[in-house]
């Protein structure tokens, strides 16, 4: 398992190599260094942007080089001289550099981990048990009118934005009710009534899609012959669904759930932002919207990472879940 | 489960004050006197040499003192000392140094001294890089192993000092505008101005290379033979000729005075990892210091302990002691002690907390515009009813900004300065009715531009005086668009019937040249087209991103575009100077993007730059708006209006478009704020109680089941 895993993380290298330089051409096929800078000078002063500042610009943020390949070097330098070499490479050391605004990159990332997590992992559980236990129920009921109630219910869920859910949760718990703070966000335990709408809109925007795939996981469980050959031995149907069944149940669910653990450090690009929580998501956004290149670059390569890292696990939690599965 | 769910939703009720579940500011502050503001984008820069956009100035100009400072009551625009205890003293000398008289011609003006002299007793606000051990040596600078083994935040810092404000402190920014550190946006600017600026930053260019970018590059080292420090509180500058604007610069951050030891003190090892920078923690002798920088999610200002002791203006315009702007003539500023700024990115939610109460004031998006604004019988916008009721208010303001679309004057079919062109520009100038525009996709939130300048602006004419012949004349005392028959006549004039070139047959086509995003570009594109296709031009839009925008003007490959100007200071030759020749896009990459050019402008331009406001100077400016308005360089399109609400405990106060640092003038009711805030967020609890009734039902429900079965098991047990 081990030489398993160490290959793994070996091929992962290409693979970040490879995003990175994919990452780096999409970018600088649509702005020129040029374009960058003069767009960054011109959001912030809209005006008297000269082709020096422009210039200045490019040598205080590194831009100043050329993009892949340095004519005006020798050796290897024609390739380590590079805005390729000299952004990218250094993230493998865990270096993103500063943002354009000057801001430090791992500092930030550091800083807003844990408002996305705080969001992201109660949502993440909380969702995940919520639609373990409706498709249970859907199938406990299966092929009755509560069933078709569920299966209505979720198809009528899956189809609404989940901007919808945001908005109305903010109306109607925040402003209408006041329950809780419409957005914001607090650090430490006093963050938890910020906490608490943004959860359960992320939980209700999810139920829709995820209990309707546990449901038809779960079906498919409940045909096989070992559940026969349970129910003929007299076990209850309720021990049949909720120790048998969903055991057997749960290894395909794994596969999907255990690769977006790694993924929730990076956060939600939507609900961060309606509710001002100052995590990852919303510092992707921001990058977007920006275009500040270094961010997009090293949130790339960390969701690329934790990408892969997800699959790894979700490796090695088949193997656990099913011992048939053996990593070789 | 249902239990803990019960306990969770108990222990949360518990841990609320009752009453106000969603305040969304920690109890401490119930009751203080802080203003809630919120902020969209994080500021870019509030490093006062780099810093010059609206959102960053909203908090900067709280913080740091320019020379100067605009009157915050008084209208037009006035300048009056804010950190110098009078106004500079202004000398014009000739060529051999000898003083020359104030209305001495301009071309005999070889060089202009300011002589800045700055109010003893300024303080800094407290700061770290201050900080001296018993020995004198900064505590802080060096930072040592030890000290940053406990610094992981601002507020680890456990010492701070503070010191006076000197002439130096200027001095040394002013060299800073020309740090490739710094990379100010001015730079090229006052390079042609201040003596000596321009030679420095080539000089610095060539030194911070070996030094790099985040290393202290000690400025003051450098000479400057445009600045002198003369004394502890005074200091010259001297300009290249005459540059009578430069007074306004002294109103801006770019020369709030920043300490030499601040400086070096950012520029420590390890500083720019913390994001402990100039651009995050700014330092001035302002009303109010940064005591939160977390841009992410709230900005904290709080009270300048230190504050020099402005006081409330004790005059203003007529009319201000009616509307309740002198009611606090002479008291200490500022009147609030604290200003917290919570990052807002989504208009909804922003919405949502000002209709709560916690927000003191807000814009108007068009989203919310319905809701907060009703256009009376008079056609004039006032607070919707249910605002009203809620005692909010609406402000109006005009901003000193002006939408245009502007011809690029060196195209062969829509430039030069041939009768055929200038007849197409008038017609297309009649053709294009903004009034429309400002009602369908403004809200009425616009001014029609008859020229370039704004209300404020020396030089501006209201009313019939004003008037834009060429596309507007006055009937029975109103003012009205010429019709479109009009337009029509003047394209057959020149040369266009029905749309086509009577000389060649093939019909107009004009390139719209834009950079429109969102969900309403599409429908601005569409309205210029139908504009045009009244005078039978056929419009082709040209959408492009900000950048391929700029590279098309900087080469001449645009025919008609939209573009904005919003003014640096209030002075008519902020905005003539975008239709001086001299400065056009395309041979000198200088502001005036439609490379117009016309002799008689420009001599009047150049006469009328160097002019205090005088009725000359305003008789010159009627000359200079009459010829744009023959010419046509520009489609004179509207001044945009700002319209924001402000609650009803909020004191009166006054807009000032050319001055963001005014917080210090606010005052606010608190006990009506807590009173009000108290009554329109009292959580409905009813939907809890049902819930709470539904799980207990079900509870119940599953009991009596278990029961039962319990009863039989027991019954067939005994059987």
């Amino acid at each position: 398992m081990i030489n398993y895993l160490v290959r793994r993380l070996l091929y992962a290298v290409p693979i970040l190599i490879g995003v990175n330089l994919l990452t780096f051409w999409l970018f600088f096929m649509v702005n020129t260094p040029d374009d960058i800078a003069r767009m960054h000078l011109g959001r912030q002063h809209q005006k008297h942007v000269s082709m020096a500042a422009i210039q200045q610009w490019k040598i205080a943020h590194g831009y100043d080089l050329p993009i892949f390949y340095n004519p005006s070097r020798n050796g290897i330098g024609h390739l380590t001289d590079t805005l390729f070499a000299e952004k990218s490479l250094a993230m493998f050391a865990m270096d993103f550099g500063a943002a354009d605004d000057g801001s430090d990159i791992a500092t930030e990332i550091r800083t807003r981990m844990g408002p996305s997590l705080m969001i992201a992992v109660p949502a993440f559980l909380l969702g995940l048990w919520t639609n373990l236990s409706l498709a249970l129920m859907m199938v406990w009921f299966r092929t009755s009118w509560q069933d078709r109630l569920g299966v209505a219910a979720a198809t009528m869920l899956m189809s609404i934005s989940s901007l919808f859910f945001i908005i109305g949760g903010q109306y109607l718990f925040a402003r209408e009710w006041c329950w809780v703070p419409v957005s914001g966000f607090e650090p430490g335990l006093d963050g938890w009534r910020f906490v608490l709408l943004p959860v359960l809109v992320s939980v209700l925007a999810g139920i829709g899609r995820g209990s309707r795939w546990y449901r038809s996981v779960f079906l498919e469980e409940i045909g096989k012959d070992y559940v026969r050959t349970a129910r003929s031995k007299g076990l209850s149907e309720a021990r049949i669904l909720f120790v048998h069944v969903l055991r057997n149940g749960l290894i395909p669910v794994l596969t999907t759930t255990v690769a977006v653990i790694p993924l929730l450090f990076m956060g939600s690009l939507l609900t961060e932002s309606f509710f001002g929580i100052p995590g990852l998501g919303a510092y992707v956004v921001e990058a977007l919207q920006g275009e500040d290149f270094a961010v997009v670059r090293s949130m790339v390569f960390i969701g690329s990472l934790l990408y892969v890292l997800g699959l790894i696990l979700t490796d090695i939690a088949y193997s656990v879940a099913d011992p048939r599965v053996r990593l070789s | 489960m249902k239990s803990l769910v019960l306990i969770f939703l108990l222990s949360m009720l518990a841990g609320c004050t009752p009453g106000r579940m969603n305040d969304p500011y920690p109890d401490s502050e119930r009751g203080s006197n802080t203003l809630y503001l919120g902020f969209v984008a994080r500021p870019s820069h509030l490093d006062p040499a780099q810093s010059y956009s609206d959102d960053a100035y909203e908090i900067l100009e709280q913080i740091v003192v320019p020379p100067l400072q605009y009157s915050y009551l008084k209208r037009p625009y006035i300048l009056e000392p804010d950190l110098l205890d009078r106004m500079p003293l202004v000398t014009r000398l000739d060529a051999t140094g000898k003083p020359l008289p104030a209305a001495a011609p301009s071309a005999q003006v070889a060089e202009t001294v300011y002589e800045l002299h700055v109010r003893p007793g300024t303080f800094y606000q407290p700061h770290p890089a201050f900080v001296r051990r018993a020995d004198g040596r900064l505590r802080y600078t060096p930072m040592t192993a030890e000290d940053w083994s406990h610094v992981r935040r601002w507020q680890d810092f456990r010492h701070t000092a503070t010191r006076e404000v000197v002439a130096a402190d200027l001095a040394h920014e002013i060299r800073r505008l020309a740090s490739p550190q710094v990379n100010s946006p001015v730079l090229q600017l006052m390079g042609e101005h201040i003596i000596g600026l321009q030679a420095l930053a080539d000089r610095l260019q060539h030194d911070a290379g070996r030094v790099g970018q985040n290393q202290y590059l000690d400025l003051d080292r450098y000479p400057l033979p445009g600045v002198e420090v003369v004394d502890r509180y005074t200091l010259r500058i001297r300009l290249k000729g005459v540059y009578p604007q430069f007074r306004y610069w002294l109103a801006m951050p770019f020369f709030a005075p920043v300490p030499a030891e601040v400086d070096a003190f950012y520029h420590q090892p390890g500083m720019q990892s913390h994001n402990f920078s100039l651009d995050w923690h700014p330092v001035g002798s302002g009303p109010y210091m940064l005591t939160l920088m977390e841009p992410n999610r709230r900005i904290e200002l709080t009270r300048n302990p230190l504050f020099h002791g402005e006081r409330y203006p004790t005059e203003g315009e007529p009319g201000d002691r009616s509307a309740g702007l002198l009611a606090e003539a002479g008291r200490p500023l500022p009147l609030i002690d604290r200003v917290v700024f919570s990052r807002e990115k989504e208009v909804i939610p922003y919405w949502n907390k000002f209709l709560q109460g916690y927000y003191d004031l807000s814009a108007i998006s068009s989203d919310n515009f319905d809701e907060a604004v009703r256009i009376n019988a008079a056609g004039q916008a006032e607070v919707a009813p249910a605002m009203r009721r809620r005692g909010i208010r609406l402000v109006k303001a005009v901003l000193p900004t002006i939408q245009y679309v502007g011809f690029n004057m060196l195209d062969p079919v829509v430039g030069g300065s041939s009768e055929r062109s200038r007849k197409l520009r008038q017609a297309i100038a009649i053709a294009v009715n903004y009034e429309d525009f400002i009602a369908i996709f403004l809200n009425g939130r616009g001014q029609i531009a008859q020229d370039p300048l704004p209300p404020g602006i020396f030089g501006h004419q209201e009313g019939v005086q004003g008037v834009d012949p060429v596309v507007y004349q006055v009937r029975n005392g109103h003012v009205v668009r010429r019709p479109i028959s009009a337009a029509l006549q003047l394209m057959r004039e020149a040369g266009y019937s029905d749309g086509r070139d009577v000389q060649t047959g093939r019909p107009l086509v004009l390139y719209y040249d834009n950079t429109f995003t969102g969900p309403n570009a599409k429908a601005y594109v569409d309205w210029m087209v139908q504009q045009l296709a009244r005078i039978h031009v056929q419009l082709v839009p040209r959408s492009m991103d900000f950048n391929h925008f700029q590279d098309n003007l900087q080469h001449g490959n645009v025919q008609m575009f939209v573009a904005g100007w919003n003014a640096d200071y209030p002075d008519p030759e902020n905005f003539f100077a975008l239709f001086y020749g001299p400065n056009g896009k395309v041979a000198s990459n200088g502001e005036n993007d439609t490379n117009y050019r016309n002799p008689q402008f420009d001599a009047l331009f150049e006469q009328m730059k160097y002019m205090d406001d005088t009725p000359e100077r305003a008789r010159i400016i009627a000359q200079m708006n009459a010829i744009l308005q023959q010419d046509v360089p520009w489609l004179f399109g509207f001044y945009p209006l700002e319209y924001e609400l402000e609650q009803p405990w909020v004191g009166p106060r006054k807009i000032s478009t050319m001055n963001r640092g005014t917080i210090k003038y606010l005052s606010l009711d608190i006990a009506m704020r807590e009173r009000l805030r108290e009554q329109d967020n009292r959580p409905v609890l009813w939907p809890l109680a049902w819930l709470a009734g539904l799980l207990a039902l079900l509870l119940l429900v599953h009991l009596l089941r278990h029961l039962r079965r319990t009863n039989r098991k027991s019954s067939w047990d005994d059987a």
